[in-house]
């Protein structure tokens, strides 16, 4: 059955891994020295300086800015967009009315890109042709906010986009989690006289809370990112007020040609999203059931 | 997971208790209105921008809501050639067709070896292709661009086309592998005794089964390419050159200057309804292929 086996794995393996190597892996190691030198042009090469790179972004306001917020969006994205997908999920799966409809509907955001969303949510939070603020005067709001030109309020209003753009991926995931728990459990629950309530905590959320957490790993990622939403929606301003690490890194590296301290930043964000996959798996680790 | 809902008897509650008022002990009605709410919210605000993008930059300016007094279907032609957002799309295409291509033919090929031939190095490669899956993309971002830079290949589609390529064949690599693996082997024993060579076997009797695996990752993998804007807003930087999301941006950020609105809206129209069109035709299917990454995750 294997006769000749290697006319067929080299040529088979060859092209992607040469692909792999070169385009991913390389980068990949290649950022982890870039990170410890200072570089600053296109025709100039990198000076190894260690960890300064480090030690300078313990003292940079901007670094512990961006990295304020993306905290805002780790508490926000996670509470909002998971309690919200898991509600719709348990609703729909319980026979409500259209669910279909909705799980359709819902699901939308997530297949237009990030930057067509962005672009749509410029227009509607817009302070003069957007219909959000012409509603909110409607209804009797005599100034209301200038949504993305107001540092008290951009976050929230970005926060918003995002939850809107999810929602609808992890409802369609936790549909899929619920709907394979077998009917007679709920059954027997409604016999012993359970509320809708109780069922969601005690038998629902046990059930499918491997899906719960890989949720949560999913949405932190996104949380510690935002880089299209931000990059397209306010470019991390007003002076800064939105902005985010990858953002900051970004305008840091392609803006201002500091390649070295931008590597930097992208390593301590890999180093972010590592701890908090990390912690995340800890806390939620529970026992998990079989059925 | 664990969950396998093939194995279930009535996976479905609805199933069971259909025609039976079950009974939400929250009221039905502040349910209802709930679910009606985020309708709209999804809704609205795309109804909203279609309609929007056949007003003039006036009625834009001056009554938000209201809907057109005439079609302007000027708006669509300059947002189609004056605003090239027909040579995005012809761009996009260029960039993610082959894209495709490749990432299906090479994560097969690479995936039914390691998924059915042991060999020494076998589990090592394989991890190998995993551990891409761990870092962020931010990581190689810089390194990455300069790479481009040296070979050459900076302001390129081959240049773009192989970037996406290499960062999709970790995920799609390992979903296939995965794939392979539940194919029985005796069809495989059953064709080299029929005479088949190796190369016979996969094109002939295992890439056809590999079917439904090649449209889930296929499906994912397009979305993803065809959304991304961090790789070509690096990589990328000569205008004529932009993919779409590239130039909606561009376009969203020059309105600071030119104030063609309405333009603006009709590209954002042209590009949400051949998407909307798609999705609804296949949404079951889109679904599937997207929530893909999650469930195996």
């Amino acid at each position: 059955m294997y006769r000749n086996k290697y006319r067929l794995i080299v040529p088979f393996l060859i092209p992607s891994l040469l692909l792999y190597v070169t385009f991913v892996l390389y980068p990949y190691g290649r950022a982890m020295y870039i990170s410890l030198t200072q570089w600053r042009g296109l025709s100039k090469p990198p000076v190894f300086i260690g960890l300064e790179n480090f030690s300078k972004m313990l003292g940079d306001s901007n670094f512990w800015n961006a990295l304020g917020n993306n905290a805002f969006y780790i508490i926000t994205l996670p509470l909002f967009t998971i309690g919200l997908a898991l509600f719709f999920a348990f609703v729909l799966t319980q026979g409500a009315r259209f669910a279909r409809f909705y799980r359709i509907t819902f699901f939308f955001p997530q297949v237009m890109s990030m930057v067509a969303i962005g672009v749509l949510w410029s227009f509607v939070y817009h302070p003069t042709i957007g219909f959000l603020n012409s509603f909110l005067k409607l209804v009797g709001m005599s100034d209301p906010p200038v949504w993305l030109g107001n540092p008290d309020y951009v976050l929230s209003a970005l926060s918003g986009v995002a939850v809107w753009q999810a929602v609808g991926f992890f409802m369609v995931l936790f549909i899929a989690a619920m709907e394979s728990i077998p009917a007679t459990y709920y059954e027997a629950a409604m016999i012993d006289g359970a509320t809708q309530w109780n069922i969601f905590w005690n038998i629902t959320i046990p059930l499918i809370w491997g899906t719960v957490q890989t949720a949560l790993i999913f949405i932190m990622i996104e949380a510690t990112s935002m880089f299209t939403i931000t990059q397209t929606m306010t470019e991390g301003g007003p002076s800064r007020g939105s902005e985010v690490l990858s953002t900051y890194l970004y305008h840091e590296a392609f803006i201002n040609s500091n390649f070295g301290y931008g590597t930097a930043i992208a390593v301590a964000l890999f180093f972010l999203t590592l701890l908090i996959s990390v912690i995340l798996t800890r806390l939620l680790r529970r026992e998990s059931l079989e059925f | 997971m664990t969950i396998n809902s093939a194995e279930l008897p009535t996976p479905k509650m609805s199933a069971s208790s259909a025609g039976k008022p079950t009974g939400f002990s929250l009221p039905r009605m502040l349910l209802n209105i709930v679910l009606a709410f985020w309708a709209a919210l999804v809704v609205f605000p795309m109804l909203w921008l279609l309609y929007t993008s056949f007003k003039t930059d006036k009625e834009i300016f001056f009554s938000p809501w209201s809907l057109p007094a005439a079609l302007q279907w000027d708006n669509y032609v300059r947002g189609w050639v004056d605003a090239h957002i027909g040579d995005y799309f012809l761009n996009s295409f260029i960039v993610v067709l082959p894209s495709l291509a490749l990432i299906l033919g090479l994560s097969a090929m690479t995936a039914y070896v390691l998924a059915r031939f042991p060999f020494p190095g076998n589990r090592i490669i394989f991890y190998g292709f995993m551990a891409g899956m761990l870092f962020p993309v931010f990581l190689a971002l810089i390194p990455l661009f300069f790479l481009v830079k040296d070979l050459g290949m900076l302001n390129s589609f081959p240049g773009l086309i192989l970037v996406y390529t290499a960062y999709s064949l970790p995920f799609s690599v390992f979903f296939l592998t995965g794939f392979f693996k539940t194919l029985p082997s005796e069809l495989h024993e059953a064709a080299i005794i029929d005479g088949a060579n190796q190369f016979q076997v996969f094109f002939r009797v295992m890439l056809p089964l590999a079917q439904p695996g090649l449209l889930s990752i296929g499906i994912f993998n397009f979305l993803g390419m065809w959304n991304q804007y961090l790789l070509p807003l690096v990589l990328m930087s000569d205008a004529k050159h932009y993919v779409l999301t590239q130039g909606l941006a561009y376009m969203l950020h020059q309105q600071y200057y030119q104030n063609d609105w309405s333009a603006l809206f009709a590209a954002v129209s042209m590009i949400m309804i051949p998407t909307l069109l798609v999705y609804s035709i296949f949404q079951s299917q889109i679904q599937k292929g997207i929530t893909v990454g999650a469930l195996k995750g």
